[in-house]
């Protein structure tokens, strides 16, 4: 369970520094008057799809956290052999970075309010991502036909159960994309879309960054790193 | 007066209809069934939380009744009493205690307590529950699914929970239980995600963290909680329906069953019990924490003073929240652990009971002196309090590794946890409702029904977990449909079996009562005004009672002081609301 509690350390230091700002040390029972002086209740900073995108991000990450964890509580017994890791997943990862990376662009876009540009960008984000899941489809059809299926090898179970996972979270973001795509193609300026767009690219980098960790923990490079950690330790 | 900005009230832009974008509902079934206000969402959650509460009681009841009579009911098998023990202690912690205290105050007091017009999604709101009410209905179909539910316990430890011995392990009902899980999980985050949002960015002008209701603070950081526990539980829940329906092997290890080797191989119980408690310690937490918020606003009001020690309060509060996180092997000291993490969750769990503490002293230090009102809801108030202490008294026990080996496997837990998590959050609940059921309805509840209500509710749950720490103690086993002739078991723990059964069977039937009253009462009940209570909250201060769509009215309150300014010096009445712009501190006239 240690790499929940790293990720809820995380997140414990990101309440508390936000905490340590909201002036909890304050008396407001002698503090009668219109408005402290406090300028965050008078408009809000972040667009409140932001933070709640930000929000449901945060309970992802611990999600995925959580299944690393039970990954490398399984790991230390005994039987555990690693799963063959297809070397698909290493084309599949660049789809998922030229996804993120076109993805961007299509903010940097809508800011600059390219019209044409953000339209072939986001359509650039929607069919790397469309590639992505093919590519994983085709990664899982590689392993049963190597005779590996979930039940065999514990090893495999998570990798399919992880993979899957993460692959959901990409088809629900694709719902989000493909809603942006129709509307861009609809022809809606560009200035509307950058609320859309940002989200988009938002919950793009995060489930790329939670990729490529996954990515290392089920290449086993995740293992050998706390295992040099622990040696440095000792 | 500190800290506060020079410039007068006329600065602040005017916060007209419109600011924030309003879904208007058009048709009646926008307005009453899919219908993206908080308030009627609120309502929705909680008819369908205490509908599916009113099951797990008539399964309680079963239960004692065959704890109490052995033997004297044909239809109460083993295999039923354990379906009937793995229902009750599922629906009661998360269908309804969770959905209530998160889904059906939550979603009725945030907007309204901090001044907003709505939650910021009320689109993601309304789904969140009608997917919650999905999950309600896939739990409810697993009592009619061939095989019945789920008999595995509520913890649903596997290896046992798939396995042919147990109730509904081979058949639908495991499943069932998952995907309602899972469901349920999806719908709360969606819920979540709003309560938090709306929390952190739709206060109204003046509304600081600090000035904000403890009942606020209170389901704002179980809902952060419950954000960041609910993804174990689903990670384990999915985990287990692999193992279930595909035949991994994450949690099975090998076995042999019925004669025959099970095809799993190599999996780990004990990783679902850490999974599993990680979201399950937290969970304590999740809804004894709004229960705390609301204790403290009910106090308050009720006694007249402002509440005691606020900021150690909210301090207490998230010191709670974060602590709960690293405690939860403390329900695992039977699986067995390394002495060392033995003694690290002893020590945390022991220390969470500092905050604890100080929450009581302030609760009872606020009621020192005050001017209490023996109304309905002051009376659930202090109710919870001496439940709360008794219940926490036997949690510190508990949390010592050498004196939970012996009681983990007897009916102490069973009167431990019912004390501090049924019955303590259960008194909260019943005192809310009797205090802002004026404002949901317009009208007063029965007070005769109400008082017959609470002393039954009181007594009774004494009467029924008093008792029940002494069968523990004996050393008769929890878990057990029945017990037989044992040797170490004398007889009068079976008188004390009847007795309890009676004594729940009472308190089951004032709960009747109590349901009744709140059909009576909205038709009858004595009319209440807008503000029955003279409390200082925003709730209180709408723009008409039931509070219209968009809360209130044409413009936003601003506020200008605490929720707690009661029986202020000098003040020309007992209490100033928050949106009183008058300069009159507990300080004295500023």
């Amino acid at each position: 369970m240690s790499v929940i509690l790293v990720f809820l350390a995380l997140i414990t230091a990101i309440a508390g520094w936000w905490l340590s700002r909201q002036r909890l040390m304050s008396k407001p029972w002698l503090e009668a008057g219109p408005v402290t002086a406090f300028p965050e209740t008078e408009a809000p900073i972040v667009h409140p799809a932001k933070l709640g995108l930000g929000v449901f991000l945060a309970v992802v990450g611990a999600l995925f956290a959580l299944m690393i964890s039970a990954y490398f509580m399984r790991m230390v017994y005994a039987d555990w052999q690693p799963a063959p890791v297809p070397g698909l997943l290493w084309l599949n990862t660049a789809m998922l970075v030229l996804a993120s990376v076109a993805l961007q662009c299509a903010v940097v876009a809508a800011h600059k309010g390219q019209a044409d540009n953000l339209r072939l960008a986001l359509l650039a984000g929607a069919l790397t991502s469309t590639v992505f899941l093919g590519g994983q489809l085709l990664a899982w059809r590689d392993l049963a036909a190597q005779g590996y299926f979930a039940t065999e090898n514990p090893a495999v179970s998570f990798f399919y159960l992880i993979t899957a996972m993460h692959g959901l979270h990409i088809i629900g973001g694709m719902v989000a994309l493909g809603r942006t795509n129709v509307r861009a193609l609809r022809g809606e300026s560009a200035a509307r879309l950058v609320l859309s767009t940002e989200l988009c690219a938002m919950y793009w980098h995060v489930l790329l960054v939670v990729w490529l960790v996954l990515f290392a923990v089920l290449m086993g490079w995740a293992a050998d790193f706390i295992d040099i950690c622990r040696r440095l330790l000792s | 007066m500190v800290d506060v900005t020079p410039h007068g009230a006329d600065l602040i832009p005017p916060a007209e209809v419109g600011e924030m974008d309003l879904y208007h509902p058009h048709s009646w079934w926008t307005k009453y069934v899919f219908s993206q206000d908080a308030k009627v969402i609120a309502i929705q959650y909680s008819g369908t939380a205490m509908a599916i509460g009113l099951v797990a009681l008539v399964l309680s009841w079963l239960m004692r009744l065959q704890l109490g009579f052995p033997g004297t009911f044909d239809f109460i098998t083993p295999e039923a009493y354990y379906q009937f023990m793995t229902m009750h202690g599922m629906i009661m912690v998360i269908y309804l205690l969770t959905a209530l205290f998160l889904g059906g105050f939550g979603n009725y007091l945030i907007p309204l307590m901090v001044g907003a017009r709505d939650m910021v999604f009320p689109y993601v709101n309304m789904l969140s529950y009608w997917i919650y009410l999905l999950a309600v209905l896939v739990l409810v179909s697993s009592f009619f699914a061939p095989g019945g539910p789920t008999g595995a316990g509520w913890t649903l430890y596997p290896p046992q929970a798939i396995t042919s011995g147990t109730p509904g392990g081979q058949d639908w009902g495991i499943i069932l239980m998952l995907v309602s899980l899972i469901l349920f999980i999806i719908g709360f985050t969606m819920g979540g995600l709003n309560y938090v949002v709306t929390v952190l960015q739709a206060r109204t002008r003046g509304m600081t963290l600090m000035r904000m209701p403890l009942t606020v603070w209170g389901i704002f950081t179980a809902t952060v909680m419950a954000l960041l526990a609910f993804p174990a539980l689903f990670v384990a829940c999915v985990m287990m329906l692999f193992d279930r329906i595909i035949g991994s092997s994450f949690f099975m290890p090998a076995i042999v069953e019925m004669g025959e080797q099970s095809p799993h191989n190599g999996g780990s119980p004990i990783m679902f019990q850490h999974l599993f408690w990680f979201f399950g310690h937290p969970e304590v937490y999740i809804v004894a924490l709004p229960a705390f918020g609301i204790v403290s606003d009910l106090i308050s009001t009720h006694a007249r003073k402002n509440i005691f020690g606020y900021r150690m309060m909210v301090w207490a509060i998230v010191g709670i929240g974060a602590l709960s996180f690293v405690v939860w092997a403390h329900h695992m000291y039977v699986s067995g652990m390394h002495p060392y993490f033995g003694f690290f969750f002893a020590t945390t769990t022991l220390i969470i009971a500092v905050p604890t503490a100080i929450k009581v002293y302030n609760w009872v230090l606020t009621l020192w002196r005050g001017d209490i009102h023996l109304t309905l809801p002051m009376l659930f108030a202090l109710a919870f309090i001496v439940t709360f202490v008794n219940g926490g008294l036997t949690g510190l026990f508990l949390g010592n590794v050498v004196v939970d080996v012996p009681l983990s496997d007897t009916m102490f837990v069973v009167a431990h946890f019912h004390m501090v998590m049924g019955v303590a959050p259960i008194m909260v609940v019943f005192g809310a409702i009797y205090h802002w059921y004026p404002k949901i309805t317009g009208r007063m509840l029965n007070e005769a029904m109400g008082r017959f209500h609470f002393w039954v509710t009181f007594v009774g749950a004494y009467l029924i977990f008093f008792p029940m720490h002494y069968v523990g103690l004996v050393g008769v086993p929890r878990r057990y449909p029945e017990l037989g002739d044992t040797a170490f078991i004398p007889p009068s723990v079976h008188t004390l079996n009847e007795f309890i059964t009676i004594a729940a069977l009472t308190v089951g039937f004032a709960q009747m009562v109590f349901l009744f009253n709140l059909f009576w009462s909205l038709r009858n009940g004595k009319d209440a005004g807008d503000n029955p209570w003279r409390a200082t909250s925003l709730e209180w201060q709408t723009a008409g009672t039931p509070p219209p769509h968009g809360n209130f009215g044409k413009e936003l309150p601003v506020v200008y002081r605490w929720a707690y300014d009661y029986s202020v010096p000098g003040a020309p009445e007992d209490f100033i609301p928050q949106n009183d712009p008058r300069p009159m501190t507990q300080g004295g006239p500023a």
